[in-house]
């Protein structure tokens, strides 16, 4: 889909793209239900993520673990603290059960493991979107 | 590296290719890396630390890369530099599943890329470096695992 900085339209839900690697992002992009959301911001590292997150108040995330400048779960962390309610999907190569559990425990809300699909990240988001107030 | 650890990097890589393009590719036979050198157009390196130390780096030829980019990105128009992300994200990704196999204390880096054919890529001389071949759609790759 076409992320057209400034488009706003209030009754879309606010989405957040945090990985390092632009083809994963543009494979996110594609998952994303124009109707249903509105892309705020794509961030290639994690000060950025942050960075982002504060100026846009985003209520979902996707968000990498293994990026430069600031990893995905400190950023984790940052956000949460910031607002507690934000929706964050955590999308990992880091596949071991220790590493999802631990993205939970921080106040992740669900878990992708990489390589994905569009399909998996669109049904992900889809599910997430109902719980966002 | 255990021939069991060796199996299990060639089932994560496999079963990579199939995930992203739902067309298999083959393995063949692994063999301990010498002097010469293994190094394709692209290449793309992840650091290990933690528990085990090394490298670990998947290196494919340009023709492998485009047709994987088109079959994850569904479209035609493929660039350059998602070609050089692309051999970083597959380092990345064979590299951070393999936690499933080498715990938690398997710490990757993020990934360098090196973009054109270099002379050959510098690993540790006292470790064993093991070259797994991978043949997917007649285009070749090679993963090279080097860890104490």
């Amino acid at each position: 889909m076409q992320y057209q900085e400034g488009e706003k339209l209030s009754n879309r839900i606010k989405i957040l793209i945090a990985d390092d690697s632009s083809i994963i992002r543009k494979i996110i992009q594609r998952s994303i239900v124009e109707d249903t959301f509105e892309i705020v911001g794509i961030a290639a590292d994690g000060l950025k993520a942050l960075e982002l997150f504060k100026a846009e108040n985003p209520q979902i995330v996707t968000l990498d673990i293994t990026m430069p400048e600031m990893d995905g779960l400190t950023v984790l962390e940052e956000m949460i603290k910031i607002n507690p309610q934000v929706k964050v999907i955590v999308i990992s190569a880091l596949t071991d059960k220790a590493t999802g559990i631990n993205a939970i425990k921080k106040g992740a809300k669900s878990f992708i493991a990489k390589p994905f699909t569009t399909e998996d990240v669109r049904s992900k988001l889809l599910k997430l979107a109902e719980t966002v107030a | 590296m255990t021939k069991n650890e060796l199996n299990k990097v060639i089932e994560t890589t496999l079963q990579f290719f199939t995930s992203i393009s739902g067309k298999k590719a083959e393995c063949g036979i692994p063999f301990l890396k010498k002097d010469n050198p293994v190094v394709l157009e692209y290449t793309g390196i992840i650091g290990i630390s933690g528990k085990r130390k090394g490298s670990i780096y998947f290196t494919a030829e340009k023709l492998q890369l485009v047709a994987l980019a088109k079959s994850m990105l569904e479209e035609e128009d493929v660039s350059v530099d998602d070609i050089k992300d692309l051999v970083g994200e597959i380092a990345n990704t064979i590299s951070g599943n393999l936690r499933n196999i080498f715990g938690t204390d398997f710490l990757i880096s993020v990934p360098v890329i090196i973009d054109g054919e270099a002379r050959d890529i510098k690993l540790p001389e006292d470790i064993e470096s093991y070259v797994i071949p991978i043949n997917w759609e007649n285009t070749k790759a090679f993963i090279v695992v080097c860890l104490e």
